[in-house]
């Protein structure tokens, strides 16, 4: 029963996507008025010739900001999940 | 249709990702789907973005100013460094569950207690 | 990981060391210039550490960096980050302004417009946050999979 849902599911998904993938037209996106300022002015904002990086680090250093913050709490929880545990601390599951 | 060979390869392994969740039984082979699922996303992100007869936005040497759109590629790097974040918390909890529970099989890992 | 590859392995991964650290290193440094940046030049840093990790013992490894070293690297780069975005404040500008970019000073030279051949002392606050951020993902991906690999041995010495 589980798997009859699932596989309708699956088969109702691919049909939507295999649908979308050959309706959306590619290589001439519909809006890139924002794209299109950022390579036009992104040389003269920031001197840097790599707009990409202009991007990550200047005009969207939030997003940065937000990313190497899940980095540091991913750290975080492998580094509490493996922590040094002396013998009579361990967990009893069984 | 040959066009958009990108996005049905997009849709295709978006599929193969969300096939392996749901019917494969193993932890580590669940954690390829959501891999493979994040691939897709992230190829999905650069396709939309793409112009054609356009270089990659950079102006140390370029032969043309047609560039495609850098906005999707900064976006994808954030995606990618979030993907790796989250493949090592997995990883790591499946290797602590393995510990506990001496198999990786989801059928097996129903205990509740502890 | 108990035990370590075959002679020609080890020998061939420290050599290999090097060579990739500086590719790394090239890459970060290169980040306003060149494909690239902080994520991907630290990426490639780590991975040379991986390689190490992976050909030899865990603890000769150990033996020659530390988890502390790691785990300073981490916190550095991230204070750096933090630290340049707020020394805008300061000096009277917003949170993460390139403050630095046409000022003259380091990396602050005015760049000709349009298609250049790339000049290094360019681009202002990005390339010391390219670098904040290069050794935060070095440390960050190193000791992730250095925590993984000494749980795995753990493992297997408690059995």
């Amino acid at each position: 029963m589980r798997s009859i849902v699932a596989g309708i599911t699956l088969v109702v998904l691919a049909v939507a996507l295999l649908f979308a993938a050959v309706s959306i037209p590619f290589g001439n996106p519909a809006m890139s008025d924002m794209d299109d300022y950022f390579i036009a002015h992104g040389q003269e904002q920031t001197s840097a010739n790599n707009i990409v990086t202009s991007i990550v680090f200047d005009y969207r250093a939030f997003d940065t900001l937000g990313e190497a913050c899940v980095l540091f709490t991913a750290v975080f929880g492998v580094s509490v999940l493996f922590r040094l545990r002396k013998k009579e601390e361990d967990y009893e599951y069984e | 249709m040959i066009d958009n060979l990108p996005f049905l390869v997009v849709a295709i392994t978006i599929l193969l990702g969300l096939y392996t969740i749901l019917f494969r039984k193993d932890l580590i082979k669940m954690i390829m789907g959501i891999s493979l699922l994040e691939s897709g996303v992230n190829l999905f992100l650069i396709a939309l973005g793409y112009r054609w007869d356009s270089i990659a936005p950079i102006f140390t040497g370029a032969p043309s100013l047609a560039m495609v759109m850098p906005t999707v590629q900064a976006l994808t790097l954030t995606s990618i460094v979030i993907g790796v974040a989250t493949l090592a918390l997995l990883l790591s909890m499946v290797m602590v569950i393995y510990r506990y529970y001496r198999t990786t099989d989801v059928r097996e890992v129903t205990k509740l207690q502890g | 990981m108990s035990d370590c590859m075959s002679k020609i392995i080890r020998t061939t991964a420290d050599i290999m060391f090097m060579f990739i650290v500086v590719f790394g290193f090239y890459i970060v440094l290169h980040g306003h210039l060149t494909p690239g940046g902080g994520f991907q030049g630290g990426a490639v840093i780590a991975t040379g550490f991986i390689l190490l990790i992976v050909a030899h013992k865990l603890d000769d490894f150990l033996g020659w960096f530390k988890k502390k070293a790691f785990q300073n690297f981490e916190m550095s780069g991230l204070i750096l980050f933090i630290g340049t975005a707020l020394a805008a404040i300061p000096l009277g500008y917003l949170f993460f302004m390139n403050f630095l970019s046409g000022a003259g000073g380091l990396f602050g030279q005015v760049v000709p417009y349009g298609v250049n051949p790339g000049f290094l002392n360019t681009a202002g606050t990005i390339p010391i946050m390219n670098i904040a951020v290069g050794i935060e993902v070095l440390g960050g991906l190193s000791i992730i999979i250095l925590y993984m690999t000494s749980g795995i041995s753990n493992h297997e010495e408690g059995e």
